[in-house]
Formats: structure tokens, C-alpha cells, sequence
């Protein structure tokens, strides 16, 4: 740290990160405190930047579409069905119509496993251990259907160019409607542990507060935006895969809760409530499930043969968990594409913090910044400095401070 | 907020000939269906001379407050190509267009305005642009790096495919870091190490 930063008095600058154990892509926050208060909020990015585009620009889209599995941890659908879509346009691919449903159904499972898993970490961070148990025991469920399905937990490799890699049986039927009876009939409850819960109202209510405006001019996108009233899904804006099949409805926090008022309560809402929209996807997507080939070319060569005469551009993009999730793609005739620009959906929702953290106190941080579900969250360690002295506290002694918090409301 | 009423793909680029006339260097619209009722999805794609590129992002806000996704880039060679790409009309059903403006800028003159006065959210892209492509963006309120390290070197940009390109020997290829040599002893003893001098996938040397 430079010479004049470490001489500031007041504020003080408080740094976190740049990593955190538990969640990937750290993050580098700069806080200048006023006492409790933030005041000032910056922040760096890119602490792990892997250089994916670059790679992928030396490598021919049936590679691509394995690395891009690997773009994010925890979404292993949206990144390689947003390039897959991009190169189809790009050779001019009819996908099956079969193969768009299962994309469909996987799609779901995805946003249905990371929405919970969201839960369970702002569970966690508001000190709600046993809600956080709940959250990730029943998000189990649909992992093992994912595994069922694909054969993976994570990194599912199920999307293929033009199509994907393993069909849906008919005895995989029941198993998949089993599990969506299980959320069903545990959606109710949830809403309640969480909704109704005084001390999860009290940490959210009203903390963590991105206007509609904000929203719209600092391009958020996903539950974060319709948290704030931002009518916006690409599932209902702009038809892909089965979704121009469907009625899919943005779900903005509704009005009997007091919604849309963009605080982190109306984001958890949101959340909860699309898990009960990604099941009745499901359902309806299994009830009209297509027959016919799953692949538009199962052989290798030909496909890649395809995909080295391809010229031109496209844009894929789908409704990530997080949100908007969009590949641009150009090829011009050569194995590799030209250029691979990869925006995901976080990367429309960090600028969203600033606003969302500035008046708030230390130990609402964590939860804050897990409210728009970074693909990154809270910290690792936090260095203090205060009077040229710095002292380093962990991620514990941060997430102590936001419990501490919670029993001193609760008392 | 300015609300035009939704206009059709065609409308759109009309609207824009009208008023850019031969500014508007190229317009296309691509679709594409899905599913079984291939209801389609409209891809808008706008090239503009370079004068005129501010102009085209303040129509499109005039039209529809848009969303910005992200700016992306081309190397073609003598001229970087800058894309912002756009959507407007979310919030109706199926009614959303992509709507991509693109700028051609040579590498003699790699300058672009901002746009973080019109659309406070595109600074993060532009932050990015700035050091994948070496663009400098003319205005920016906050220069800094956004994903590159501080200790990266000065004049490498990772996205440009000429001289100013990540050069070969900042490339960590994994096959060749070997295994480390403080660990026990593999329980399969190891195979002799592949031959030398060829470097497969990678760049050559």
C-alpha cells in the first residue's frame, strides 16, 4: 500500500480480499469508513483473471465448448449453451427441437440448485446456520438429478454444438418428476423460514438499497434488476431454446410484500420465487417433450468441418441464474474462432455495490454484497488500517461482526 | 423516461438510415427461432462511421433507454473494431431486440469517447477495453485497470493479435511445469517424458 494512503486518518480505508475460500473469482474491495459507515466503496476484479477468451481463440468451438463448462463453477450450463447458440447461428445449425427442451430442463435444474445455494449462503451470513444447512441439504436434490441426467455434478459437459450429448430417457422421467414434487411441496417452507423469519427481515429490510434508475443506467441485470422493479428476463424478452414455447413472466417482487422496493429482502423473494417458476418450467417442458435426435451431427469431423467454413458474427445469450449470461462470437473461416467475447452475468452486476453499500455499516457487508449472488462473495481477509497500522482481520472476524449484529437485534 | 413506442426490427434501422444516412455504413438483421414454434428472436447490427458513433448510442437512448450487455472487439488487422452491444424493449414478451453499433477505429489513432455520461454502467466494459485492446477512451472517469494484474507489463494487450499481443514466452503451458519435487512418490512409477521440441496447441516458441 502507497505512503499517502496509509496517512489518511479519517475515513479510514478499509481493503478486503482479494480471496475468499469458499466462493471463486475474488474480488478486492476498497471501503473508506466513517466510523461504522461506508462511505466510499471501490473495487477490483479480476484477482484470478484466466485469460479464457484468449484461449479460446486458439482453440476450434468443439474445444471451446468444454472450456466454457469451466467458465463458472457453479452455472456449467449457461456459459457453453450461450456459445454453442452463437456458433449455431454462426454455421447456420438447426438444433433439434428435442435437444432445445432438454437445454431447457437442465437450464432450470441449474438456476433451481444455485438459487438454493445462494440461500444458503446468505443464511450463513446473517448467522441463520440452521437455515443454511436446510438450504444446501435440500439443494442436494437437485444435484443428484443433475447427475442423474448428465452424468456430472458440476461441469455437466452436456451441451454440444447443435445440440446436446445425452438424451432423457423414459426412466429418467419419474425421477425427475419426484424431484420436482420434493420442491413443490418444500417451496412453502421455505418462503416462510425465510420470509417470515423477524431477524432476516430486520438484516434486509431496507439495507443494500439499488433504486430502479440505478439499476437500469448501471445495466444490472437478472434477480438483482427485477429486485428493483426492472421488468427484465431474457426467458420472457427474448425467445431461445424452448422459452418461445412458453409463458415465462418476469417475477418482480410482488406488491402484497411491499415490493418492489430493490432492498436485499425483495432480492431474496425474487429467488425463492423463481424456484417455483423453474419447476413448473420443468414440468411443462417434460409434459411436451419433443421425440426425434437430440444432435444435429453426432460425427465429430463433419461437425468440425462445418464450423471451420463458417463466416460471420453472432451474439448468444440466456437468462443465467445471475442474469443476462452473453457470448459474442465471430469466426471467418479459420479453426479457431476470431473473436470470443464472453460477458457474464455478473460482470452487468458488481458496478450495482457502490450504491447498494454506500450508507451502510461494516457488518451488513457481507450480506449486501451476497445479495446480488457475485459469482465472488465477502472476503477472505481484511486488512484494517488505521493511523499507518495495519492489522489483519479473516473472513470469521467479519462474518462474527455481521453476527454480532444480528444478536444485538435480536435482543 | 423517453418512451417511443415498439418499433419493428425494420423500423429501427429505418429510422437510423433517416437519420445517419450514408453514416450508416452497414445494416443487417439477422433471427433465429428455437423450440417448436420458432418464434423469432432479431438481431439489429449497425456499423457507423466513426464521427458519427456518439450520435447512434444518444438515438438508441431517444428510442428505448437500452441495456447495455458489453463492448466487444475485433483485431482485423490495420483497424480495431469496437462493438457495443445493446438491447432494447425488455420487459415485453418476446419483444427485445439485440441492437449491435459498431466502430472501426485505425491503429494510428486508437481513440474512442466515453460513453459513461449517457450510460453510467458501460464503464466497466470501457475499463476493459482499454487495456485488452490498448483503445484509450477519451473521458473515462476512472482509468485504472480492471482485470489485468498491476504488474502486467505496459504496451501488452491480450486481445490484439499483432506485435502488442501476449508474446510467446509470457505462455505457461501446464504440460511443461512438470511435477512438483517435494511430494512422496507416485504410486505408478512415472513415464519417460514425451520427446522434446514439440509443443502441441501452444504457441510455437
Amino acid at each position: 500500500m502507497s505512503a499517502e494512503k496509509t496517512k489518511k486518518t479519517i475515513p479510514y480505508t478499509v481493503p478486503i480480499g482479494p480471496v475468499h475460500p469458499a466462493l471463486k473469482e475474488p474480488v478486492m474491495f476498497t471501503f473508506g469508513m466513517e466510523g461504522e459507515i461506508v462511505k466510499t466503496v471501490d473495487f477490483a476484479p479480476g484477482q484470478t483473471h484466466r485469460g479464457i477468451e484468449w484461449m479460446g481463440m486458439r482453440r476450434n468451438p468443439v474445444q471451446i465448448v468444454h472450456m466454457t463448462d469451466r467458465v463458472c463453477g457453479i452455472c456449467g450450463i449457461v456459459h457453453s449453451l450461450s456459445f454453442a447458440r452463437a456458433v449455431e447461428q454462426i454455421v447456420g445449425i438447426e438444433v433439434p427441437e428435442r435437444a432445445d427442451y432438454i437445454r431447457t430442463i437442465l437450464h432450470e435444474l441449474e438456476r433451481i440448485q444455485s438459487h438454493l445455494l445462494w440461500a444458503g449462503v446468505a443464511a450463513h451470513e446473517l448467522g441463520f446456520d440452521s437455515l443454511f444447512y436446510l438450504a444446501w441439504r435440500v439443494r442436494e436434490q437437485s444435484m443428484d438429478l443433475i447427475e442423474n441426467l448428465t452424468g456430472n455434478r458440476v461441469n455437466y459437459g452436456i451441451i454440444q454444438i447443435g445440440g446436446v450429448r445425452r438424451d432423457i430417457s423414459s426412466e429418467q422421467r419419474p425421477l425427475i418428476e419426484k424431484g420436482l414434487a420434493y420442491y413443490q411441496g418444500l417451496l412453502d417452507k421455505m418462503a416462510t423460514l425465510f420470509l417470515e423469519d423477524s431477524t432476516v427481515r430486520m438484516r434486509c429490510r431496507d439495507h443494500g438499497f439499488l433504486s430502479e434508475n440505478d439499476a437500469r443506467i448501471l445495466c444490472a441485470v437478472g434477480p438483482t434488476a427485477r429486485a428493483s422493479g426492472l421488468n427484465m428476463d431474457v426467458r420472457q424478452d427474448y425467445p431461445y431454446c424452448a422459452y418461445g414455447d412458453l409463458d415465462v413472466k418476469a417475477i418482480l417482487p410482488p406488491a402484497e410484500t411491499g415490493g418492489p422496493r430493490g432492498d436485499v429482502y425483495d432480492r431474496i423473494i425474487v429467488r425463492l420465487l423463481e424456484i417455483g417458476q423453474s419447476v413448473e418450467i420443468i414440468r411443462q417442458c417434460l409434459e411436451s417433450l419433443p421425440p426425434g435426435e437430440i444432435l444435429w451431427e453426432p460425427k465429430m469431423a463433419k461437425l468440425l468441418a462445418a464450423c471451420k467454413k463458417a463466416e460471420g458474427e453472432a451474439i448468444g445469450r440466456v437468462e443465467a441464474p445471475r442474469g443476462e449470461c452473453m457470448h459474442y462470437v465471430r469466426m471467418a473461416g479459420k479453426e479457431a474462432p476470431e473473436s470470443w467475447k464472453i460477458k457474464a452475468s455478473s460482470y452487468s452486476n458488481l458496478m450495482s455495490w457502490i450504491p447498494m453499500l454506500q450508507g451502510e455499516q461494516l457488518a451488513d457487508i457481507p450480506i449486501i454484497v451476497a445479495s446480488i449472488d457475485p459469482c465472488l462473495s465477502c472476503t477472505d481477509r481484511v486488512a484494517v488500517t488505521r493511523n499507518g497500522r495495519s492489522a489483519i482481520l479473516t473472513k470469521e472476524d467479519l462474518t462474527r461482526l455481521s453476527r454480532e449484529k444480528t444478536r444485538r437485534m435480536m435482543q | 423516461m423517453n418512451a417511443t413506442s415498439h418499433l419493428t426490427p425494420q423500423e429501427i434501422v429505418d429510422s437510423y438510415r433517416v437519420t445517419f444516412g450514408d453514416g450508416l455504413v452497414e445494416a443487417k438483421i439477422t433471427e433465429r427461432g428455437e423450440g417448436t414454434k420458432k418464434v423469432r428472436g432479431y438481431n439489429i447490427w449497425l456499423r457507423f462511421r466513426r464521427d458519427l458513433f456518439r450520435p447512434a448510442i444518444q438515438k438508441l437512448i431517444e428510442i428505448r433507454f437500452p441495456h447495455l450487455a458489453v463492448i466487444a472487439g475485433n483485431d482485423l488487422g490495420s483497424e480495431i473494431e469496437l462493438l457495443y452491444i445493446f438491447s432494447v424493449f425488455y420487459g415485453q414478451k418476446f419483444g427485445e431486440y439485440m441492437v449491435t453499433i459498431g466502430v472501426r477505429l485505425p491503429k494510428s489513432d486508437l481513440t474512442i469517447p466515453t460513453i459513461t455520461d449517457l450510460i453510467p454502467g458501460a464503464l466497466f466494459s470501457e475499463r476493459e477495453k482499454q487495456e485488452f485492446f490498448g483503445v484509450t477512451v477519451t473521458g473515462i472517469p476512472d482509468g485504472r485497470r480492471l482485470f489485468l494484474p498491476e504488474d502486467f507489463p505496459q504496451g501488452v494487450y491480450p486481445w490484439r493479435k499483432d506485435e502488442t499481443g501476449i508474446p510467446p514466452e509470457m505462455v505457461k503451458n501446464l504440460w511443461e511445469v512438470g511435477r512438483p519435487k517435494d511430494r512422496p512418490a507416485p504410486p505408478v512409477p512415472e513415464k519417460a517424458p514425451a520427446p522434446q521440441g514439440k509443443n502441441e496447441g501452444g504457441e510455437a516458441p
